[in-house]
């Protein structure tokens, strides 16, 4: 029988385990093999930052290729799906063998801070990159809770911003990206015609679903978690902010209700650089809109608006997104890999991949090469250094995300199939999903 | 190929315990010749001499067999047992990302972690209790259909006609296919823009209006019973294939003679010298079918629709992805607990039918 067992299945905390031994077993090969020369290697898990994980490769492949060269240790690399990459870190940190070098989004920061499993970046270790005021004050907010070390360094600097497509608006007769809400939704309607839509929405992506709820909670004046850490995401504000957010499609109908079952992470991308979609509210897409051959006379870049002041609510339109590198206390090359953070942190190596990915240099001493001049890179500058706020810094964050993600996943699905988003089903899913974080 | 069938059974009982019984007369020839043989290797025969000195003969007849499956029961237990008992005992604990690196430090949870499962007022205990109650239906409906697939398509392949191995190869595909593979297809066709069920029903035979969803809302529920069954009924196909070439030709033939028809035969001949396979059947489709977690995780990702929420992903979510593995091991052993139970209940009424008979 080529099934597994059934008996083993159901017991999913032995999945747990096998998972866990997996995570050991691949790890501890890939040491193994270094452990003959244990000074000349690190092992290091990236994130898929490319259009995929042999574009990633492609990038890296110089830098770290630099990297052997300058300190004689060579790097085994390996490209990590995002969806893989959160259980693979637990793995490797439940069997306290896994590589000595990864990338982590940086909204997990706190969480996998309470884990214990990174080295933290005490201002000793932070001084080595260079201290602590070389880095963007933003950045450096994400990584982990505050008043504690952090658990990890920026590496790639990233936020929210309205991508929109200069065409479309043109034809549309808009001559200027939306400022207010109003205007998007207006804007939205123009352009919502013949089979294109105002704006592509990643539904059914848990993830991308967190963050809004996060940034439009912002401007509502939610707050996710009280001062003692105790969730609230069922209050009045945060249900207004999703039900803004849903009603995009819902009410004003200025996104395709296919955007619901979008899942993956690239399809409402898709839709923008393909001209589904007019307006796209994201993260860097600098080399997806590369490969479609876009340049910025096709498309700009606007800062996603923010709400009306004399209502209340926060200044803030975006998160600080973004990848921070860490080192696991259990490295088998632990200098390997805290040289490993210098050579990233570097203004060289910031330069060339934050270029290469469209992001921002983490490193205020990068700033000077030209290419980040761009109309582009400044504006996710702006909105970064102004108006972005870092997730909340709590060891239950990726619990947040999950369970707020998902009950937004079901409430797009029934806001595409026409049922009506009222602040009742709102409030029920969050009460919901609140209940699950427990005790 | 004949399996369930009672018949070999009863023939191979005795042809396993044959050589057990007949080891001796073997090794008895080898003892006798000793004395008589002082050429032969000295230093087997002094610690053969010490461990039948120690270990009486009988006990070593009977003991032998058991160490031949020694290394098998050794293995058994260290690749199922072992995690199934790490995972019954972090069932009570509250192992939280606070204790991963250490889960020796994870404070004891006592029964808390089932309570909460089986508290169906609170949230965490109504969706599993929702998810179970879907899980149960979707089972039941693939289980059925699949059966009823496998039937009819082994019935009618039963006689002979030209293209018939071709047939049979062709409705294994699915079976033989890599489970992402064939998944995967499914989730592109069942699309809403760009998928083909939905051009096919909506654009070439006007059937809906307005484009439906499979992949999110009520439909997945129809989504994920389609692709399971579409899975599972070849198998069903090649166990009840195999079964109809165990049935006697000569009992087709009494009762033709008898003037039953088509099918009464069917009735009366094949379902019944078929039910020692179905009953093996049922229960193993019923079990992998319950348990199937790459089927929707492949079709719909890590969060399923709240409508087709099958238990294994629901216990995936409340495990690995809200990193509480206390909690979703406790599912996993109420989960276990409730197959052994249905099991048990099965195998005790289908048996007892079957000798009633």
């Amino acid at each position: 029988m080529r099934r597994h067992k059934p008996y083993l299945a159901a017991v999913a905390g032995a999945l747990v385990l096998a998972a866990a031994a997996c995570g050991a077993d691949d790890s501890s090969s890939t040491a193994g093999s270094a452990g003959g020369s244990a000074a000349q290697t690190i092992t290091y898990w990236a994130s898929n930052q490319g259009t995929s994980l042999e574009n990633d490769k492609e990038v890296l492949k110089p830098e770290l290729d630099r990297f052997t060269k300058e300190t004689g240790i060579k790097v085994n690399l390996e490209v990590v799906p995002w969806a893989d990459l959160l259980n693979r870190i637990l793995a490797a940190t439940t069997s306290g063998k896994g590589p000595d070098v990864v990338n982590i989004g940086n909204t997990w920061s706190a969480s996998l801070q309470a884990t214990g499993a990174f080295v933290p970046w005490d201002d000793a270790l932070l001084k080595s990159l260079g201290g602590k005021e070389r880095f963007l004050g933003p950045s450096l907010a994400a990584t982990g809770a505050p008043g504690q070390p952090p658990t990890a360094v920026p590496i790639y600097g990233m936020t929210y911003g309205l991508f929109y497509n200069k065409k479309m608006f043109k034809e549309a007769g808009i001559d200027k990206p939306p400022a207010t809400w109003d205007e998007l939704i207006a804007d939205g309607k123009k352009l919502t015609k013949d089979g294109k839509w105002g704006l592509a929405v990643e539904g059914a992506s848990v993830s991308e679903n967190a963050h809004h709820a996060f940034i439009f909670g912002q401007q509502h004046g939610a707050d996710l978690f009280d001062a003692s850490g105790k969730p609230h995401f069922d209050s009045d504000q945060e249900v207004a902010a999703i039900k803004q957010y849903l009603d995009l499609m819902a009410a004003h109908k200025i996104v395709n209700p296919s955007n619901a079952e979008y899942a993956n992470g690239t399809e409402a991308v898709q839709d923008f650089v393909s001209g589904k979609a007019g307006m796209l509210m994201w993260q860097s897409i600098a080399t997806q809109l590369k490969q479609a051959g876009w340049t910025e006379d096709d498309y700009g870049l606007a800062p996603i608006p923010l709400p009306d002041p004399s209502q209340g609510g926060k200044q803030v339109n975006a998160m600080v997104a973004g990848i921070n590198l860490a080192v696991f206390k259990t490295a088998a090359n632990k200098d390997g890999a805290l040289k490993f953070a210098q050579f990233m942190t570097s203004k060289q190596t910031q330069q060339n991949l934050n270029k290469a990915y469209g992001s921002l240099p983490t490193v205020t001493d990068a700033y000077d090469d030209p290419a980040f001049e761009s109309e582009t890179i400044k504006t996710f500058q702006q909105i970064l250094s102004t108006t972005a706020a870092p997730l909340p810094q709590v060891a239950q964050e990726s619990q947040f995300e999950t369970l707020v993600g998902n009950a937004m996943n079901q409430l797009f699905a029934d806001a595409a199939s026409g049922k009506p988003v009222t602040e009742e089903a709102v409030k029920a899913k969050l009460t919901e999903a609140n209940q699950q974080m427990g005790g | 190929m004949n399996p369930a069938v009672p018949a070999p059974d009863s023939t191979t009982v005795p042809a396993t315990s044959r050589p057990a019984t007949s080891r001796p007369a073997t090794s008895r020839p080898g003892a006798g010749r000793r004395p008589a043989s002082p050429g032969g290797p000295p230093p087997p025969v002094g610690r053969r001499r010490g461990i039948a000195g120690r270990v009486p003969a009988r006990l070593r007849r009977v003991a032998l067999p058991y160490l031949l499956i020694l290394p098998a029961v050794l293995l058994e237990l260290l690749v199922h047992l072992v995690p199934m008992l790490i995972g019954i005992g972090m069932s009570f604990l509250k192992l939280t990302q606070f204790f991963l690196r250490n889960w020796s430090a994870a404070p004891f949870a006592g029964l808390d972690n089932y309570s909460v499962a089986v508290d169906f007022d609170g949230a965490v205990g109504r969706s599993l209790l929702h998810s179970f109650l879907v899980t149960v239906a979707f089972t039941v409906l693939t289980v059925g259909l699949s059966w009823l697939f496998g039937i009819c398509g082994a019935v009618l392949m039963q006689g002979s006609f030209r293209g018939r191995a071709v047939l049979r190869a062709l409705f294994l595909v699915p079976y033989a296919l890599p489970v992402y593979a064939g998944v995967i297809t499914w989730s592109f066709l069942l699309q809403r823009d760009s998928g083909l069920v939905n051009h096919v029903l909506v654009d070439q035979l006007h059937l809906f209006g307005e484009r439906p969803f499979w992949l999110i809302g009520s439909n997945s529920f129809v989504s994920i019973i389609v692709v399971c069954v579409w899975r599972s009924w070849p198998f069903a196909f090649l166990v009840l294939m195999a079964g109809l070439q165990n049935i006697p030709a000569d009992l087709y033939e009494a009762a033709a003679i008898d003037g039953a028809g088509w099918g009464r035969r069917l009735r009366a001949v094949t379902l019944p010298m078929l039910r020692p396979i179905n009953q093996v059947l049922v229960l193993v489709l019923f079990l992998w079918t319950f348990n199937d977690f790459n089927t929707p995780y492949v079709l719909f990702g890590k969060s399923a629709p709240h409508e087709a929420d099958l238990i294994s992903i629901h216990i995936y979510q409340s495990s690995f992805v809200t990193w509480n593995f206390g909690s979703g091991s406790a599912m996993s052993v109420l989960l276990l607990l409730f197959l052994l139970l249905v099991t048990a209940v099965y195998l005790v009424a289908t048996s007892r039918r079957r000798s009633d008979a």
